[in-house]
């Protein structure tokens, strides 16, 4: 049976900001079933390639399991940092919610 | 009789916030102790050399003022009110003598302001600019291939200088350049008296002040569910209840908009941060891998478990250089190939500037409604069907002036030279801004020297 793939709003919520060159994306799971499959599934590299565009140097994730959280660094993503951006989305601002769109395997 | 709990809440996020929160919560919340406001961003010191530049009177955040002015009835009626926060900029001592002429001219007398200084390392970069601390933390670049443009360096002070202004008596503190967080770890220890070593309890209250610095953020504002919110009228900004062992709970003024749930909290607690086993502050370095969060009534999440280590033995300088120019033009494009529409009146700009010999060092066209706000991502289901219009949007950026300028005359031939569907130009010729660039590094702490002066409001 084929499995069902789903996008990463219906598994969990996020927000993101900028720290200099570098944007953090907190992905925070509804469930701890949730979180074990993101443990598995969202990995650095699955979220290198979502934002591949944005020529992320490195993807860093750092778990949070007692908030059943994630928090993802994009180093290098903001290149001239927030302040001399040239993109609308200068500060990463939107990165929270677009994460959200990444297709993962159901649950 | 001094309660067991010290209320401290956030009434500024950042330079442009809402001017009357901080009247509205001693409205909504008489019984606040502290009212911590934070104007500072990563580049708002340049803006503020600027204004110094042109009078050394200013370079701080002037709205502060009408602040402390909508203040004024409620310390006239008697309210015991303290109020923290780095508005100074880069030059406290100026705004602690306009918050005194306000308060003055208000007859508010006997008020004593504190003011918070030390935190400027300019000088002390430039003396020494091979030091390696002093390269950019995120690139590892010199500061020397920047030194004859760097405008603003100053070092992120902590919670000590503004506990010791609270000590000496004063009602407002005023500081430049200082950590966020301080800005609530100061009134905890102040309040609850606190050892500098006591490192758990300092990194709870830092965890609060780094929950509470954004505002409303951390009621409800920006988050993924913010449509569900029932009331998003006027959210209520944040104030935090510590307890003598530093336990917190984060809620919201009653009756106000917004919702405070461990869905928006644990938002909060994620928002800017890097490594959460260790988040650095000039007060404490702290863990939040041993939080708990736990929902205790509406609107009310109490928060316990952050672990705390030293400090670093550093602290970290936000020094800003002058960038060149920057410049933004916008055009609407309706109807169908909008998107080919617009990115080819982009091209033709950028044609036109490559003919005239003036060939902007960075550019960017954007096609806003068709997906250029993040770049590349597609949408799950890829459900999107074609743009019918959108928004064209076209940034340059260059150190010389005369780029901008002939830019900036570029966008308005577009609306009769363009393609049908081309409308909606009524802002006027792009505005030409300075730019400023953000450089991050560190210099010891044994290298700066905070400094306090305490100001009496007389008649």
């Amino acid at each position: 049976m084929k499995k069902t793939v789903v996008p990463l709003k219906s598994i969990a919520h996020a927000r993101s900001g900028d720290k200099g060159a570098n944007a953090n994306i907190g992905v925070i799971a509804y469930t701890v079933e949730g979180y074990h499959h993101l443990e598995k599934h969202l990995t650095e590299d699955r979220v290198a390639l979502f934002f591949h565009q944005l020529s992320p140097r490195a993807v860093k994730r750092y778990p949070l399991p007692n908030l059943l959280a994630f928090n993802f660094v994009l180093e290098g993503v903001l290149a001239e940092g927030g302040s001399c951006s040239l993109r609308t989305d200068a500060q990463g601002k939107a990165l929270g919610q677009a994460i959200l769109e990444i297709p993962l395997e159901g649950l | 009789m001094k309660r067991d709990v010290v209320k401290i809440a956030n009434a500024q996020a950042f330079w442009g916030d809402q001017n009357e929160a901080a009247a509205r919560l001693l409205q909504e919340q008489p019984d606040l102790d502290y009212i911590t406001l934070d104007y500072l961003s990563e580049v708002s010191m340049s803006i503020m050399a600027g204004q110094k530049a042109k009078d050394p009177r200013f370079g701080y955040a002037h709205d502060f003022i009408d602040v402390i002015k909508s203040l004024a009835p409620y310390w006239k009626r008697g309210a015991k009110v303290k109020i923290i926060t780095n508005a100074g900029g880069l030059n406290p001592r100026g705004c602690a003598q306009a918050c005194a002429d306000a308060l003055r001219q208000a007859s508010c007398h006997g008020l004593h302001i504190g003011i918070v200084s030390g935190d400027d390392v300019l000088d002390r970069i430039k003396c020494t600019p091979d030091n390696p601390l002093f390269h950019n933390m995120d690139t590892s670049e010199p500061i020397s291939n920047i030194l004859d443009r760097l405008t603003t360096a100053n070092a992120y002070l902590g919670a000590k200088p503004i506990v010791d202004a609270l000590h000496l008596g004063a009602d407002i503190v005023i500081t430049g350049r200082t950590a966020d967080p301080s800005l609530t770890v100061a009134p905890c220890v102040a309040y609850h008296g606190w050892c500098w070593d006591d490192y758990d309890r300092i990194a709870q209250a830092t965890v609060a002040g780094h929950l509470i610095e954004c505002g409303t953020q951390a009621t409800g504002g920006i988050s993924t569910d913010w449509l569900a919110i029932a009331d998003v009228n006027d959210i209520g900004f944040p104030f935090v209840e510590v307890d003598r062992d530093a336990h917190f709970v984060l809620t919201k003024p009653r009756n106000t908009g917004g919702l405070v749930s461990i869905d928006t909290v644990t938002e909060q607690l994620l928002y800017e941060i890097g490594d959460p086993a260790a988040y650095l502050s000039p007060d404490v370095t702290l863990s939040f891998l041993s939080l708990s969060l736990e929902e205790t009534g509406k609107n009310r999440i109490l928060i316990k478990g952050a672990k705390g280590k030293p400090p670093p033995s550093t602290y970290k300088v936000s020094a800003t250089y002058r960038n060149g120019y920057k410049a933004e033009g916008t055009l609407a494009v309706f109807g169908e190939d909008c998107k080919n529409k617009a990115q080819r009146c982009g091209q033709i700009v950028l044609e036109r500037m490559k003919r005239h010999g003036m060939i902007p060092q960075r550019s960017l066209i954007e096609c806003l409604g068709c997906g250029d706000v993040v770049t590349g991502i597609a949408p799950f289901g890829n459900h999107s069907s074609l743009p019918f219009e959108c928004m064209l949007r076209i940034c340059i950026a260059d150190p010389r002036l005369e780029v901008l300028e002939y830019f900036s005359k570029q966008i308005a031939p577009l609306v009769t030279a363009g393609p049908q569907g081309v409308t909606g130009y009524t802002s006027g010729r792009p505005h030409i801004r300075p730019l400023f660039g953000f450089w991050p590094c560190s210099i010891p702490t044994s290298l700066v020297t905070p400094n306090i002066d305490i100001l009496e409001v007389k008649q």
